[in-house]
């Protein structure tokens, strides 16, 4: 089977965020960034499974050349080929206009799988899944814990409100991976050996068949008008507890009372 | 902190050490804070093992990682950071891989190398003895000829990973004037480790006396020839200081970053600390000390990459990095104030790793006398 696993490269969840001036994108400088956690998932389930049954895994992303870092560790964990779609100059692209290009450039390739996380940490949109699902014209099942293959289908486990829901899905389709699906593995030292010598293939909006005017700019359908910080933490108030009945009832006092809870 | 010359490592080597980096954050880190202070971390050295980190600088036609030591070098720096035990581990485990890689027949390569390398083995290098230490040609123990093998008979002492190593590499006398080396499986008849020490530091690394009462080793147990075993131990050693260098300025790097934590949070006189400028002047000095260390360790070890002599060098790296470790983890000590002595806090474990270091692989003082030779020669 051939494996395409998009991944995002985003900033560390343990960056310190700062806003850029002009208050609609975050300062870039002193971030380090991070395969999103969410794809690593999609990357294992993709490996784990050409690992059982053969064939391919390609890391595909959309972004700038510093994405190709990211890519490189998709190479050294055992992904078989890197694409980047470059981003340079385009300014913002949205959502839909990130899954019409990626979708552009799946569609050139042999594919019985396409994965992703669920999510990017970068922005949190959470639609790319069902989005690029649709762009390629295949089903798809988002927010999986576990998978079980079977012959031109895959049976997919998705933790729901207060149960598990099993979705059989034929192949080929897109699968969104989260948290549960697998430990993802760390690149070996062999593995970054090895990853130096593969070639990063890079592509331009116009390889995947989009014009970058269709996506980008104006032609976005979703803009950032404002980012802020969340407010500052408030400092914990801990409730003296030498007697329990007392602490609990001053706590329900002040859920109620001061952080109007209840 | 990272390194100020972070920038001058290679893409391999920033994506290793990004690697090491995360399992230290996601597995190494959680393991030392829930676990009991003195359980050496099988679990994880497998796991560095799998990630192809049991072998790094030995030939990849036997299950090593093939790379230079530069880069083995940079695993145990970051490995390091949060406390020296693991760092240690991967490099004792590496002197026998180090031995038999150059001195080891096609037939002990081939039986043990992969092994060692893949974690299924765990090494250990028995040179030290109660009455011996620097002084390693005055050792006791003794193996005698006995029929199609020998019979080593004697005592070793703080040996690192007495009681967990599978394969020891044991120097024992063979004549009046000569010292062999021998390979003794874990198993052996006779072969008995004593209870550990109790160390100040490198507490998750067992580390203790050997008993060896009549241990029969065949033929095949010898490494290199009769007589080689001095030459064998000491340039064994020539190769771990470059890594217990490595360690120490991973010890001095962990020990900043507890510092930069701790003044950043500590208010005092009205303000944070990290606004004090002596407190900033100490941090200054921390940090332009470890990168100077770094410098030497890192020079070090491309020098023995080059295939130059690097007796000297190597004892300069060990020198200067163990000392400017027990400065800066001194320094971190004292800069968080009380909470720099908790045992809850990382500052005094790393202290009291920096200080085992400097003993290490050759006290500090034989690095001198080494160096010294160099000069005066």
């Amino acid at each position: 089977m051939n494996h395409i696993v998009c991944i995002a490269y985003v900033p560390d969840t343990e960056t310190k965020i700062r806003i850029a001036a002009g208050g609609v994108s975050i300062d870039e400088a002193d971030v380090k960034w991070i395969v999103s956690p969410y794809d690593e998932y999609a990357l294992e389930g993709a490996l784990q499974m050409k690992e059982a049954k053969g064939g391919t895994v390609t890391a595909l992303t959309f972004g700038p050349a510093r994405a190709d870092t990211g890519l490189r560790e998709c190479l050294a964990r055992g992904a078989d080929d890197a694409i980047r779609i470059a981003s340079e100059g385009l300014g913002e692209v949205d959502s839909l206009g990130v899954a019409r290009l990626l979708a552009g450039a799946i569609k050139a390739l042999p594919h019985d799988v396409v994965w992703m996380g669920n999510k990017g940490v970068g922005t949190d949109a959470q639609v790319l899944v069902p989005m690029l699902a649709e762009l390629l014209d295949l089903p798809h099942v988002n927010l999986v814990t576990k998978l079980e293959w079977k012959d031109g289908a895959v049976l997919a486990y998705r933790e729901i409100e207060g149960a598990r829901e099993i979705v059989e899905m034929p192949l080929p389709g897109v699968i969104g991976a989260t948290k549960g699906l697998n430990e993802p593995r760390y690149a070996s030292l062999k593995g970054i050996m090895a990853a130096k010598k593969k070639a990063i293939a890079v592509k331009t909006p116009a390889d995947a068949g989009v014009d970058p005017v269709t996506v980008a700019g104006e032609a976005a359908h979703v803009r950032w008008t404002k980012l802020e910080l969340p407010p500052a933490r408030q400092a914990v108030k801990l409730v003296p507890g030498d007697d329990p009945a007392k602490a609990a009832t001053e706590l329900l006092r002040l859920l109620r009372d001061e952080a109007k809870v209840l | 902190m990272k390194s100020l010359f972070e920038d001058l490592r290679t893409e391999e080597q920033r994506a290793l050490a990004e690697t090491v980096r995360r399992f230290v954050s996601a597995e190494l880190r959680p393991y030392l804070a829930v676990s009991p202070p003195d359980e050496f971390p099988r679990r994880l050295f497998s796991r560095l093992c799998a990630m192809g980190l049991g072998g790094i600088p030995f030939p990849a036609e036997y299950g090593g990682g093939g790379a230079d030591y530069a880069t083995y070098a940079l695993v145990l720096e970051e490995l390091a950071v949060a406390g020296g035990a693991l760092a240690g581990t991967l490099s004792v485990h590496g002197l026998p891989q180090l031995i038999l890689s150059r001195y080891g027949t096609e037939e002990q390569r081939r039986r043990y190398l992969p092994r060692l390398a893949s974690g299924e083995l765990l090494g250990a290098f028995a040179l030290t003895e109660p009455e011996t230490g620097s002084d390693a040609a005055a050792i006791a123990t003794r193996a005698a000829a006995d029929g199609d093998g020998f019979l080593i008979s004697g005592n070793k002492a703080w040996i690192t990973h007495s009681t967990v190593a599978d394969l020891f590499v044991v120097f024992a006398r063979t004549g009046e004037r000569e010292i062999s080396a021998f390979l003794v499986e874990k198993t052996a008849p006779g072969l008995t480790p004593l209870p550990p020490e109790r160390k100040m530091g490198l507490r998750r690394s067992p580390t203790g006396g050997l008993s060896l009462a009549g241990v029969r080793v065949p033929a095949g147990a010898l490494v290199g020839r009769p007589g080689d075993g001095l030459g064998i131990a000491l340039a064994a050693l020539d190769s771990g200081r470059i890594t217990i260098g490595a360690l120490a300025v991973g010890l001095c790097r962990g020990a900043l970053d507890a510092a930069l934590g701790y003044v950043r949070t500590r208010k005092a006189f009205g303000r944070p600390l990290e606004k004090n400028d002596v407190v900033r002047a100490r941090l200054a000095e921390m940090a332009a000390r470890t990168e100077a260390a770094a410098a030497l360790v890192r020079e070090a070890a491309r020098l023995r990459d080059s295939d130059r002599p690097f007796s000297a060098a190597a004892a300069a790296a060990k020198l200067v990095a163990t000392d400017t470790a027990l400065f800066v983890t001194a320094e971190a000590v004292q800069l968080c104030g009380a909470t720099g002595v908790s045992e809850e806090f990382p500052a005094i474990h790393l202290f009291n790793d920096a200080k085992i270091a400097q003993i290490v692989e050759g006290a500090n003082d034989v690095q001198r006398m080494v160096l010294a030779r160099a000069l005066l020669s």
